[in-house]
């Protein structure tokens, strides 16, 4: 009995020992630490891990890679987005072309990239809080901005919403949950995640668009280590379309993309082909229910290609050859591949796409025309929303400016207001 | 920001009189280029008043935001415990994690955050920890916030976004503890800016700050947390913002400056008083954006006398901006040039404070050569 007692004595004290020497060489105690001790140094690379893949629905022709993926989209969304898609290619055409007839001021086309505009709008709903970059014009037309509202903003007539005070292709619309576009990039990354926090108790989302490019600025950071650790409800939704302006991804990061910073920040992360809508639609659908559901937010990087140029300023044969652009409009083009996926289900012909050209053609037009036609805002308006109640020393440089209109009026474009 | 753990330690260590870096002893008398003296602002309440110093009169009037606004929420680097200057002590114990929460340590991403919040109608408290440290969150400030309405054509607004920072010199604090940027932030359309002089008027101008319909900055000079306090009314009251304050009425020479200085100026007039038998008028400006020009100038009309005194360096300071519109509104009533007092145009020195500084004997010679003018 003695013996016995001894030995189990033994035992229990080498058990404890076990359980020490676990608890110090492999759980280490340090604050955050998630992992074990090792005694092999080596460095961890990118290419310890395996690169996030691209998940994708449609083949580059638009034939469905595998059936069982056929979309549960009914055939008038299906319709709606394909519509929608070709009807901004339209617009843009048009409106690129009234910039270099010096009718508008700058414009910027969304060539190429299409389908993460459509795609990831049509999964969400509209009470979802949209913060744009500049290049998402689709998701506001597939919310309901009309062409007049685009043309107004870019015209900054009295119909325009931002009063005239921004270059064309700053949009916002309350109605559409479409927070106003600004200039800076990255900066409304923060702000989406403020947003989501204060829609928490609710099943709203927000969803914040931005480029690669965009990635770089500190905000990015902000915003991803932000949501992570206070459980915002926002799908960061990166368009990758291989340029900042001039400049290449090969340029702009290393290591796995855009998406291979998500985990690393905590966050649950989708690369998608951004060219392939019904693929955009699936990731940013099942992005939208684990941020509302799970009050977390959710990092999509859809790969794209910048087709058009960077804005109306730019010229990007000076760094790219056109063989690229080519390459990609001829090969994988994001409407012409859903094109031929909807011929395929007998959705869509040739009839029915002469048909909306030519209404989109003549809708554009109009909307043009009238937007040219319209009054800018009174001038005075300049000085009006710094605040909500104008200031006094705001009020008196208004009151200056309109004395000095009295005399010398002529010298200003009074007429256009 | 690479010191801002050392920031955290620094002061608070100063603060729970742990004494590593300064003992309190130290503290007070590095800091003694002013007394302090407790306001007698007859426009608040006639409530119940009770002892308060500045950090707590600013705690009370957030813990009165968080009991009558639901949607109200507070953030920050370390505010969750409390706040490296006490301002936020057991809020999160009574109002929840979910409303009174520490961010990640990142500037730009607490005033981004707290744009977004305020555009999806939350009403954002934000702390950056000190004034010196908001410059990564000055694109988010300058080109976001101040510009919301504007750019949105009234859509969109951030106007229930308030921002609280700790301002000017501590006697210790050097480069980077010790800055008052009001003139940065002065510069843009949009923004509000104010500074408190002591407890009643940081709890009303706070409160004031929070409910007012665009971004607000308050810039709190850290000093006066614990050197200033006041007997300061218990019950919600607010004071309006674009408006001085004549603290002393005076005839013969104006007197202007905001924050810590106002109290400096006080001792001035005060020597000037009794060992000059001269008059001046102290004025707190309050709000630095938009200003009280109608009252500045109505004073200068009538002593044709002024000095501007701040802290911040000279060079493009507030002062400047003053100094332009007082010569251009009361030309003729100017008896001498403008003077301005004001920090040297280096940056902010540690062991140098008392030589840096716009002391009141500083301001006393000027004072003394614009009479003799």
């Amino acid at each position: 009995m003695g013996l016995n007692r001894s030995l189990r004595f033994a035992f229990n004290i080498s058990k404890s020992w076990i359980q020490i020497y676990k608890t110090y060489s492999t759980c280490p105690k340090f604050p955050g630490a998630k992992t074990t001790f090792t005694n092999q140094l080596q460095f961890t690379e990118t290419s310890s891990y395996a690169p996030i893949p691209i998940f994708r629905i449609l083949g580059p022709k638009g034939e469905l890679l595998n059936s069982s993926d056929e979309p549960k989209l009914s055939e008038e969304i299906l319709l709606k987005m394909y519509k929608d898609m070709t009807v901004l290619n339209v617009m843009d055409k048009i409106l690129y072309e009234s910039q270099r007839q010096g009718r508008i001021s700058f414009y910027m086309t969304s060539y190429g990239e299409e389908a993460t505009h459509i795609g990831s709008a049509a999964a969400l709903d509209l009470d979802d809080l949209v913060y744009g970059q500049y290049r998402e014009a689709g998701v506001l037309m597939y919310r309901g901005f009309t062409l007049q509202q685009f043309v107004d903003q870019c015209y900054g007539n009295i119909d325009d919403k931002g009063r005239g005070r921004q270059m064309p292709v700053h949009y916002g619309s309350k109605d559409l949950n479409y927070v106003t576009i600004s200039s800076p990039l990255g900066t409304q990354l923060p702000q989406a995640v403020g947003s989501a926090y204060a829609l928490k108790d609710t099943n709203r989302v927000v969803i914040c668009y931005f480029g690669e490019g965009s990635a770089s600025e500190g905000d990015a950071h902000a915003a991803f280590n932000f949501s992570a650790t206070l459980g915002c409800p926002v799908i960061f939704f990166c368009r990758n379309n291989g340029y900042a302006i001039s400049t290449p991804v090969e340029e702009q990061y290393r290591g796995d993309g855009i998406a291979g910073k998500g985990p690393s920040y905590g966050i649950n992360t989708l690369r998608v082909d951004g060219n392939d809508v019904l693929a955009v639609y699936e990731a940013t659908k099942l992005a939208k229910d684990f941020a509302s559901k799970e009050k977390k937010p959710v990092l999509i990087e859809a790969l794209t290609y910048r087709v058009g140029d960077h804005s109306t300023s730019d010229d990007s044969s000076s760094y790219r050859p056109k063989e690229e652009v080519s390459d990609w409009l001829n090969n994988d083009y994001p409407t012409k591949k859903f094109r031929h996926y909807l011929e395929s289900r007998g959705l869509w012909n040739e009839e029915h796409e002469e048909q909306l050209l030519a209404q989109a053609n003549k809708g554009i037009l109009a909307a043009l025309s009238n937007g040219e036609k319209k009054k800018k805002p009174k001038w005075t308006e300049m000085y009006e929303d710094v605040y909500k109640f104008m200031p006094l020393h705001i009020k008196k440089q208004q009151d200056a400016m309109k004395d000095h209109l009295k005399k010398y009026g002529k010298y200003y474009p009074i007429d256009s207001f | 920001m690479a010191s801002s753990r050392l920031r955290t330690q620094f002061f608070s260590d100063v603060i729970f009189n742990r004494g590593i870096f300064l003992s309190e002893v130290q503290l007070r008398r590095y800091s003694s280029h002013f007394v302090y003296t407790a306001d007698s602002e007859k426009t608040t309440s006639n409530g119940t008043k009770s002892k308060m110093n500045m950090f707590q009169a600013i705690n009370n009037a957030l813990d009165i935001i968080l009991k009558s606004d639901s949607k109200a929420i507070i953030f920050g680097e370390d505010v969750g415990f409390g706040g490296v200057f006490r301002c936020t002590l057991d809020l999160q114990k009574r109002y929840g994690k979910h409303r009174v929460f520490n961010t990640p340590l990142c500037e730009q991403g607490i005033i981004g955050f707290g744009i977004g919040a305020a555009v999806a109608g939350s009403t954002a408290i934000a702390e950056i920890q000190f004034a010196d440290y908001i410059f990564p969150a000055f694109d988010q400030l300058v080109n976001e916030a101040a510009k919301y309405r504007y750019r949105s054509g009234n859509l969109f607004d951030c106007g229930k976004l308030t921002i609280r920072t700790p301002c000017g010199a501590v006697g210790h604090g050097g480069l980077y503890h010790s800055q008052s940027p009001e003139a940065y932030f002065a510069h843009t359309p949009g923004l509000k800016v104010v500074v408190p002089r002591g407890p009643i008027k940081a709890k009303g101008l706070l409160l004031g700050c929070i409910r007012d319909p665009d971004p607000c900055l308050i810039l709190e000079p850290k000093v006066l947390y614990r050197a200033a306090v006041e007997q300061v009314p218990e019950a919600d009251f607010q004071l309006p913002l674009g408006k001085a304050d004549i603290l002393i009425e005076g005839t013969d020479i104006t007197l202007i400056g905001w924050g810590t200085q106002v109290h400096v100026l006080k001792e001035v007039a005060t020597v000037l008083k009794d060992s000059y038998k001269v008059t001046a008028e102290v004025i707190d400006l309050v709000t630095i954006l938009p200003w009280d020009v109608t009252t500045i100038c109505k004073s200068v009309c009538k002593t044709g006398r002024v000095l501007v005194a701040h802290e911040a360096p000279m060079t493009s300071g507030f002062g400047a901006e003053i100094a332009a519109t007082i010569q251009e509104n009361c030309f003729l009533n100017l008896h001498a040039p403008v003077a301005r007092v004001t920090g040297a145009d280096t940056p902010f020195p540690c062991i140098f404070e008392p030589f840096y500084l716009p002391t009141k004997w500083r301001c006393l010679e000027e004072a003394l050569k614009l009479l003799d003018y």
